[in-house]
């Protein structure tokens, strides 16, 4: 990883406090994410990790705390915006359109950046023709990137698992993000899914210099190609450094790691 | 033009740059790239040779180096060939599936010091083995993803090679037409190793000569012409892909297509639609296993009719592509239907519209199989050579089509069999010799000048060869029978549902075999009758796969017994494997061929429970992964008898 330069903080989140009711997802949670870096969250089950991932997507507003991102105080952003801004994201039951090709699947993630309007888009005319060709480009270009060529055509539902955790990462990339959050990218694959995955999370950290924050449950791979981990446990943060500081950590370990040292 | 002044084109780069000359605008190669076909014309080809020769003269690359080449089939990794023949090179294409360390002892034979290959994972079995080949000291690289973190100097994209090797023509324009007329038909231009089912790889030495030689014998018996298009999928080391992608191409000066990825020949080959198609058989097999799948879920009027007019092509399609007479009036008109509503249909969705002639090779084919693709009108025929003959010895002329020969021996070759059943070769298409081997070259040249190919084969009355196996597999039954593995093995290989087998009964008293099922096709046979399995091992031991397996067993049985030549080869007792055959545990060679003597050594224990009459054998298997990893399978095989016919004795 020499080329990759860390930058400045990109994303500041202070004291992020939410709750449902009564109930604490999350309380007084401070860490920040740094340009091109992998940030990982880990946490056992109903640690708050969604919750997080999703507060800084805009589908959840913290009831206290603040969310910097880009040097800029966000408060009660919709996830529309957050898009806007540049932060695309994966979700851990797959969100796609099942009926239509993985090639159409991904052209949704070119939404946000058609100019051109409805009536063009449907007429197919003037510059809504160029503009749909320039998006069919760099679909294509992440299609080649992610390897799923042979797929293009094929309608996701006819997919197995595995492939089409790559075509929600396609269509999240086709966004070309700043920040992309991946929420359990490896959940449910087998050995050889995972490091493919692995492997393209990455390439598009490394390629694009996209700064990537990831939940994830498998610990071997939190370790392998996190730059930085954050430990949430009952909605409180417990650790938070790189890999190794985050294994040291003795609270980790009982809270977490216990079960596989 | 040094080219055309010379006069001759007896050279690869002479022939290239006569092309950009003649027909400089004709599409010379596609690669399809971005989800779009990209064209490049013979003149844009040349210029990228030349640019490619010029980067590697640049980088130290002298007349006499030998060029690795590891990659798919790509357009630059092609030119990267040609440009090591400009500038007096031999271009050595290597398979790009193997791990490193099987790349190694090539890498030092060929004492390689420079090597192209397509991408990030070739550079890194490159690197990994780079302090065992000491020769080697530069890598290019074709697709630069994932490469901006690798530092050494070593290491070149061929973008860059390519920018400077243009520059560097711009600047010095007599340099490549002064290297090309340096260059001598009787030069090397290729070496290609031979997959080695007994021993160490050898590298086939073929020069420009030899290889031009056989092309134009090719492309004249089939009157091919530059308006060809071919898809390029085969292994790029394999001589097959050599003469029909490279040689032939630059010879008959038609398109070769590359295709978007490993996994989307199927698709491409659609949309290309070439005219002129060749592969091995186990392809052509392949796609008709999959056809039979997709029919069988079908839908019921769909397959009475593939199944109704099916029935018509197997009575009389062949004899109409053939144009033989004798073919009734109305199966002729059944036959047109047929075309309308089913071969038409399904020619195109195999992608083999357009095709002229099909050409299969490199093992023997089930006739069952050649037919099947014959009788829907698919003009496929069997050329028989060898990496050492450059695949060019006996080709099947157009309307002399036998399933079970392999054909009359080309223009300007002469095949004679020795006494032992061997089958002999002379002409201009052999080798010149084996890399640095004269011992394995004078053994395989006799004085008279015949290679000697190891397959036993014999003439039939109108002059065809027939090739019954590899010579010194064909062995003896203990009563004294000719036993032909091979001959045994195709007939059962021929169903969807086994797709490996290998027999044994040299010196015993009944032949026994190993059956490998097709995944796919069992898989989906075992899912519409609702039996559950959790994977290979626990399907192939299924009572009810096993019942399946033996009615095939049994159908070859019956098969043979027709034959008095064969009919002592019937299957008596049968197992089915636990694991599939595959290269990565060397029971496969690298072109898929089954290495008898190590598959017999492994499962040694296996072929004893065969023979003792035991009714099951436990067994425990390491297995390789492709990057190296091994790990266990265990399994508890059972073994079946299947039921054998009487032998039918001739009185002598």
């Amino acid at each position: 990883m020499s080329g990759r330069k860390i930058g400045d903080v990109i994303l500041d989140l202070n004291n992020i406090s939410l709750s449902f009711g009564g109930v604490k997802a999350l309380q007084n949670i401070s860490f920040n994410v740094m340009e091109h870096e992998v940030r990982a969250i880990i946490g056992p089950n109903g640690a708050g990790k969604s919750s997080m991932l999703n507060v800084i997507n805009g589908v959840y507003h913290p009831q206290e705390g603040e969310i910097i991102f880009r040097g800029e105080h966000r408060r009660d952003m919709d996830t529309h915006q957050a898009a806007e801004q540049g932060i695309a994201r994966t979700f851990q039951n797959i969100a796609l359109f099942k009926g239509m090709s993985v090639l159409d699947n991904i052209m949704t993630g070119r939404n946000l950046r058609m100019k051109s309007n409805l009536f063009m888009q449907a007429l197919w005319i003037g510059p809504a023709r160029r503009e749909e060709l320039e998006h069919r480009q760099k679909v294509e270009e992440i299609i080649d990137f992610l390897e799923i060529q042979h797929i293009r055509k094929t309608p996701v539902g006819r997919l197995p698992y595995g492939l089409q955790k790559r075509v929600d990462l396609a269509r999240a990339l086709a966004m070309e993000p700043e920040v992309l959050l991946l929420d359990e990218p490896m959940a449910g694959m087998n050995v050889e899914e995972k490091q493919d995955m692995c492997r393209f999370i990455l390439d598009v950290n490394d390629q694009f210099g996209t700064t990537i924050v990831l939940i994830e449950h498998d610990m071997g791979v939190v370790m392998d190609i996190s730059d930085r981990v954050v430990v949430l446990d009952y909605g409180k943060k417990i650790g938070d450094g790189v890999p190794d500081e985050v294994r040291a950590n003795p609270e980790v370990i009982s809270a977490y790691l216990g079960a596989s040292h | 033009m040094a080219a055309s002044r010379s006069g001759s084109l007896d050279t690869f780069p002479r022939l290239l740059l006569n092309h950009a000359l003649v027909r400089g605008e004709q599409p010379a190669t596609r690669e399809k790239f971005l989800g779009i076909w990209q064209t490049w014309s013979w003149s844009q080809v040349a210029q990228e040779v030349r640019a490619i020769a010029c980067g590697l003269a640049e980088l130290g690359f002298k007349r006499g180096d030998n060029l690795a080449i590891i990659g798919d089939n790509r357009p630059r990794l092609y030119w990267s060939m040609c440009a090591a023949q400009m500038l007096g090179g031999v271009a050595v294409p290597m398979y790009q599936d193997a791990v490193a360390n099987e790349m190694v002892f090539v890498l030092q034979d060929a004492g390689i010091r420079f090597v192209v290959v397509e991408d990030q994972e070739q550079v890194d079995k490159m690197l990994e083995v780079k302090d065992q080949c000491p020769d080697l000291q530069h890598i290019l690289y074709d697709d630069p993803r994932g490469m901006r973190h690798y530092s050494q100097t070593f290491l070149h994209g061929l973008d860059e090679v390519i920018a400077g090797g243009k520059i560097h023509d711009a600047n010095h324009p007599d340099f490549i037409p002064g290297e090309i007329a340096r260059g001598q038909a009787t030069d090397v231009a290729v070496m290609l190793y031979t997959s080695g089912t007994t021993g160490k790889p050898k590298g086939v030495c073929q020069t420009h000569e030899t290889f031009i030689a056989a092309a134009q014998s090719g492309v004249g018996f089939d009157h091919l012409t530059d308006q060809e298009d071919i898809l390029s999928y085969l292994p790029m080391a394999w001589v097959g892909d050599h003469l029909f992608s490279y040689a032939q191409a630059l010879v008959a000066g038609f398109t070769i297509n590359c295709p978007e990825s490993g996994d989307t020949v199927m698709t491409d080959l659609r949309e290309i639609g070439p005219t002129y198609y060749f592969a091995p058989p186990r392809v052509f097999e392949n796609l008709l296993t999959t056809v039979m799948i997709r029919m069988e879920d079908a839908g019921t009027l769909k397959r009475k009719m593939f199944h109704y007019f099916m029935a018509v092509a197997k009575r009389c399609g062949a004899e109409i592509l053939d144009g033989k007479p004798g073919v009734s009036g109305s199966d002729r008109l059944l036959y047109a239907l047929g075309n309308l509503l089913v071969y038409g249909p399904l020619r195109n969705v195999l992608g083999m519209s357009r095709i002229r002639v099909a050409y299969t090779a490199g093992a023997a084919i089930g006739p069952d199989l050649f037919r099947f693709y014959r009788s829907i009108g698919v003009n496929l025929k069997q050329l028989y050579g060898s990496t050492e003959t450059c695949a060019a010895v006996c080709l099947q002329p157009d309307r002399e089509i036998k399933f079970d020969s392999v054909g009359k021996p080309a223009p300007g070759v002469e095949v004679r069999i020795a006494d032992n059943g061997e089958v002999l070769v002379r002409g201009k298409l052999l080798l010149k010799e084996y890399y640095k081997r004269p011992d394995a070259t004078a053994e395989s040249i006799d004085a008279e000048g015949y290679f000697h190919t190891g397959d036993a084969g014999f003439f039939d009355d109108d002059g065809h060869l027939k090739i019954i196996d590899r010579a010194k597999d064909v062995g003896k039954l203990a009563n004294g029978a000719m036993f032909a593995p091979n001959y045994v093995e195709n007939k059962l290989k021929f169903f969807a549902h086994i797709k490996e087998a290998v027999c044994f009964g040299h010196d015993r008293d009944m032949v026994c075999a190993f059956i490998n099922v097709d995944m796919g096709a069992v898989g989906n046979w075992a899912e519409r009758r609702n039996i559950a399995y959790a994977g290979y091992t626990d399907l192939a031991q299924k009572p009810e796969v096993y019942e399946l397996i033996k009615s095939c067993v049994e159908e070859v049985n019956a098969d043979l017994a027709h034959d008095a030549m064969v009919a002592d080869s019937q299957i008596h007792r049968f197992l089915i494997l636990h694991k599939e055959l595959d290269p990565d545990d060397d029971e496969l060679t690298r072109t898929r061929k089954v290495r008898r003597g190590f598959v017999a050594e492994k499962y040694a224990v296996l072929i004893e429970a065969l023979y003792t009459g035991k009714g099951s054998q436990f067994i425990e298997t390491l297995v390789r992964f492709e990057d190296g990893r091994t790990s266990k399978v265990a399994a508890d095989l059972k073994i079946a008898d299947a039921k054998t016919l009487p032998v039918m004795r001739k009185a002598a």
